[in-house]
C-alpha cells in the first residue's frame, strides 16, 4: 500500500495523548485552584488578586489556559465531525473554532500576565 | 438489563446476518448509564466551550478593577446568573469525573458491566453534589 493512503489517519495516536495530558494538566490546576480557594477564601479584590499573583501560579494559569484550549479543540473537532458532515460546513467550522480558541489564548494570556 | 433499542432481529431474505438498525429511535432507547455518563460528557464539554468567553470575561473584569470586582460579584448575586453559574459548575464537574472514567478506562479499569455500572452511577451523582458543593459555598 503506498504511504499516502493512510495519511488521513495518522493523527489519531497525538491526539488521543494531547486529549489526556491537556486532561490531566486541566485536572491537576482545577484541584491546585480549589485547594488555594480554599485556603485563602477571597472576600476582596486583594483576596482573589492574591490568588493568582504568584509566578508560579500565573505560569501555571499560562500552561491550564492551553492546555484546555488544546483539549477543546480536539473535542469540538470531534463533535463537529460526528454531525456535521459536508467538508465546507465542516471545514468553515474547524476555522471558526481554531480563530475562536487561538483568540481565547491570547486574551487568557493578556490576563495572566496583566501586571496587578 | 435489556438493551430495548435493539433491532427486532428479522433477518433479510434470504441473508443469514441480522439486519443493522437503520435508525435509532432515541426516546424509545432504554439508555444505561454508561451510555449516560458518556453522553452527558459531550454534552457539559459542549457547554465548557461555549462558556469559555463568559469566563474569560469574568476573570478580566473580575481581576482588573475595584468596579470590575464589584460588577462581578454584583452579577453572581443575581438569581439568574447563579444558575447559569451553577450549571456550568456542575457541567465541570460532571466533565472532571467523566474524564477520569475515561482515563481509568485507559488503564482497563471499569470495564466489567455491573463495575461499569456503579461508577457511572456514582459519577452522575457525585458530579451533582460537587456542583450544588461549590455553588453552596460561593453562589448560595
Amino acid at each position: 500500500m503506498v504511504g499516502g493512503a493512510l495519511k488521513g489517519a495518522r493523527y489519531g495516536l497525538r491526539d488521543w495523548l494531547i486529549q489526556r495530558a491537556s486532561a490531566v494538566i486541566a485536572a491537576g490546576y482545577s484541584m491546585l485552584l480549589l485547594a488555594r480557594g480554599l485556603w485563602v477564601h477571597p472576600h476582596t479584590l486583594a483576596q482573589w488578586q492574591g490568588l493568582f499573583d504568584p509566578l508560579a501560579m500565573r505560569l501555571a494559569s499560562e500552561l491550564f489556559l492551553w492546555s484546555i484550549l488544546l483539549h477543546a479543540w480536539v473535542g469540538v473537532r470531534d463533535v463537529v465531525m460526528d454531525y456535521i458532515h459536508a467538508a465546507s460546513a465542516k471545514l468553515a467550522l474547524y476555522g471558526l473554532v481554531i480563530l475562536l480558541l487561538a483568540t481565547y489564548g491570547l486574551w487568557g494570556t493578556f490576563i495572566v500576565w496583566r501586571v496587578i | 438489563m435489556r438493551f430495548s433499542g435493539r433491532p427486532s432481529g428479522q433477518a433479510v431474505a434470504g441473508s443469514a446476518v441480522r439486519p443493522r438498525p437503520i435508525y435509532l429511535n432515541l426516546l424509545a432507547i432504554r439508555i444505561p448509564l454508561p451510555a449516560m455518563v458518556s453522553i452527558l460528557h459531550r454534552v457539559s464539554g459542549v457547554v465548557l466551550f461555549l462558556a469559555l468567553p463568559l469566563a474569560l470575561w469574568l476573570l478580566e473584569q473580575s481581576l482588573g478593577s475595584q468596579e470590575g470586582y464589584a460588577r462581578a460579584v454584583a452579577l453572581a448575586a443575581h438569581p439568574a446568573a447563579k444558575l447559569v453559574f451553577a450549571g456550568l459548575l456542575w457541567a465541570y464537574a460532571h466533565h472532571f469525573l467523566a474524564g477520569l472514567r475515561i482515563l481509568a478506562m485507559d488503564l482497563g479499569l471499569g470495564l466489567e458491566r455491573r463495575a461499569a455500572r456503579r461508577l457511572s452511577a456514582g459519577i452522575l451523582c457525585a458530579g451533582l453534589a460537587a456542583a450544588a458543593a461549590l455553588a453552596g459555598a460561593w453562589l448560595w
